[in-house]
């Protein structure tokens, strides 16, 4: 980080005293009304996919993440996830469809530069950073286990 | 010795150049805005047809630039020379739409200072005696602005309240000499001089909140403006300024407080009129084309109407990069002050 002069310091910490603040309240409820309705639905899933196909424990949590992540990204698709997550904030980022729609909102977005430079490098951009350093910690606590057990 | 120069930064005309005519062309959030009615042409599809949202943007800038000199019958491959600039990479809605109309050009890039920039840079050639007809453009695009500076469209997610919906618009200026003597729409509308903004930063590093961090350079560009002129703020009708959004137009005249100059009710933000409050806006409009069209569309036709007879207009950039911002850099500011006068060939 640069270093802030003495002048640069106070009018900082003017802006923030002053500046209007997001309601933090509301938008955890929002956050947990929304995350929370998304989680049901996919325990819906989970339980209508067990019921009809009587899938064991594993079979049913993919079932249940791949028809999550078909639904974010249709939802991006059509062009209401932006709309949901500009109310729900981190109840719709969080979930696993908010990861859907970090990767099919660049694919959309850079089609148009074609598809190796376009979509093909910049699909991650949002998402990169989150699975560079979830499979990172994985492999890190992978090999403590391993060490360990 | 500069003879048109006073004090530090301020730049006094000769024989000042008139704004003989102007056009306006927005996106349909604008278009559904208050200053809807005062714009040329409303598109309802953020691409107008094209392929990409860069295309849109070029063409937009084209036409606008086609469509003030067809108002006042001029082609405008026959111009002496075209001064615009954009935000995007390269600047390439300028240059592209440039190489469509075919004129000499001078590509510029002041971030959201541009129209200024421009019109300050049109007025000294004009009244320099090199130009008679110049054309002086600013634009951006909401869609090609937020893909280079911040996340995809499609991205759920939340802005800050302190942040700005970038302007889909673009606004274009024709000047003439004093001595022009063609058709014109407006016939009253000086640039009589102008004021060259420093950059200034005063540390702000959060991409989401551009008026707190180009504030500061308003105020310096105002401040060293009056102290350069000798004047009193109330020699102004109007201190016009670009983007600073609500929550930077709030720390710009207080900031003005400080130093002594007390706007009063004379202070009008293009980034706060061009939207309503309840267009999910947080704090108002931002981008080249904010200041650009808004001076073109609305302002220049009241003054013309002679709703005011004085007006500084600052717009106000931050030079900011993504690449400079990932790197710790905090986000620089810069305002360049035009003078505007009603007045009599």
């Amino acid at each position: 980080m640069k270093k802030l002069k003495r002048e640069q310091i106070r009018y900082k910490e003017k802006v923030d005293a002053i500046a209007p603040k997001s309601k933090t309240l509301s938008g955890c409820i929002r956050a947990f009304i929304a995350g929370g309705l998304i989680c049901m639905l996919g325990q819906a899933i989970g339980d209508v996919g067990s019921l009809l196909f009587s899938f064991s424990e594993t079979d049913r949590a993919s079932f249940t993440s791949i028809a999550l992540i078909f639904i974010g990204a249709l939802l991006t698709g059509v062009g209401v996830y932006d709309n949901i997550g500009a109310w729900a904030g981190a109840g719709s980022i969080v979930p696993i469809t908010g990861f859907s729609n970090s990767i099919v909102s660049p694919a959309m977005e850079f089609k148009r530069e074609g598809l190796v430079m376009g979509v093909g490098s910049k699909l991650f951009t949002v998402a990169g950073p989150v699975l560079v350093y979830g499979i990172s910690v994985s492999i890190l606590i992978g090999l403590l286990t391993c060490l360990f057990s | 010795m500069a003879h048109k120069k006073l004090g530090r930064q301020t730049l006094v005309f000769e024989k000042p150049p008139r704004i003989i005519s102007g056009a306006t062309i927005v996106g349909d959030m604008e278009g559904k805005g208050p200053l809807g009615k005062f714009f040329d042409i409303v598109i309802k599809d953020d691409t107008w047809g094209e392929k990409t949202w860069e295309k849109a943007e070029r063409k937009m800038f084209e036409e606008s630039v086609r469509l003030a000199f067809e108002k006042v019958n001029l082609n405008p491959e026959r111009m002496d020379c075209m001064l615009g600039g954009d935000l995007l990479n390269q600047i390439i809605t300028a240059s592209f739409a440039a190489r469509e109309i075919k004129a000499p050009f001078l590509g510029l890039y002041g971030a959201c200072s541009t129209m200024a920039e421009s019109l300050i840079l049109g007025s000294m050639l004009t009244d320099g005696g090199f130009f008679d007809v110049t054309a002086c453009v600013a634009s951006s695009h909401f869609s090609t602005a937020e893909r280079q500076f911040r996340m995809p469209l499609e991205m759920g997610g939340q802005t800050p309240p302190t942040a700005q919906r970038t302007v889909t618009g673009v606004g274009c200026s024709v000047l003439a000499s004093s001595n022009y003597e063609g058709e014109c729409i407006m016939d009253n509308i000086f640039v009589t001089g102008g004021t060259v903004g420093r950059v200034v930063d005063m540390g702000i590093s959060d991409a989401n909140n551009m008026g707190a961090a180009m504030a500061p350079a308003a105020v310096d560009t105002l401040v060293n403006h009056l102290r350069d002129t000798e004047r009193d703020i109330s020699y102004y009708d109007l201190v016009i300024t670009g983007d600073l959004g609500s929550f930077g137009s709030l720390l710009f005249s207080d900031m003005c407080k400080e130093k002594g100059v007390d706007l009063g009710d004379r202070h009008l933000d293009c980034g706060n009129i061009i939207f309503d409050k309840n267009q999910n806006v947080d704090c108002g409009g931002s981008g080249c084309g904010c200041s650009g069209s808004v001076l073109n569309g609305y302002l220049l036709k009241r003054m013309h109407e002679g709703d005011f007879e004085r007006a500084f207009f600052m717009a106000t950039g931050a030079l900011m990069s993504p690449t400079a911002s990932m790197q710790g850099e905090t986000i620089p500011g810069i305002a360049h002050g035009v003078i505007l006068e009603r007045g009599k060939l």
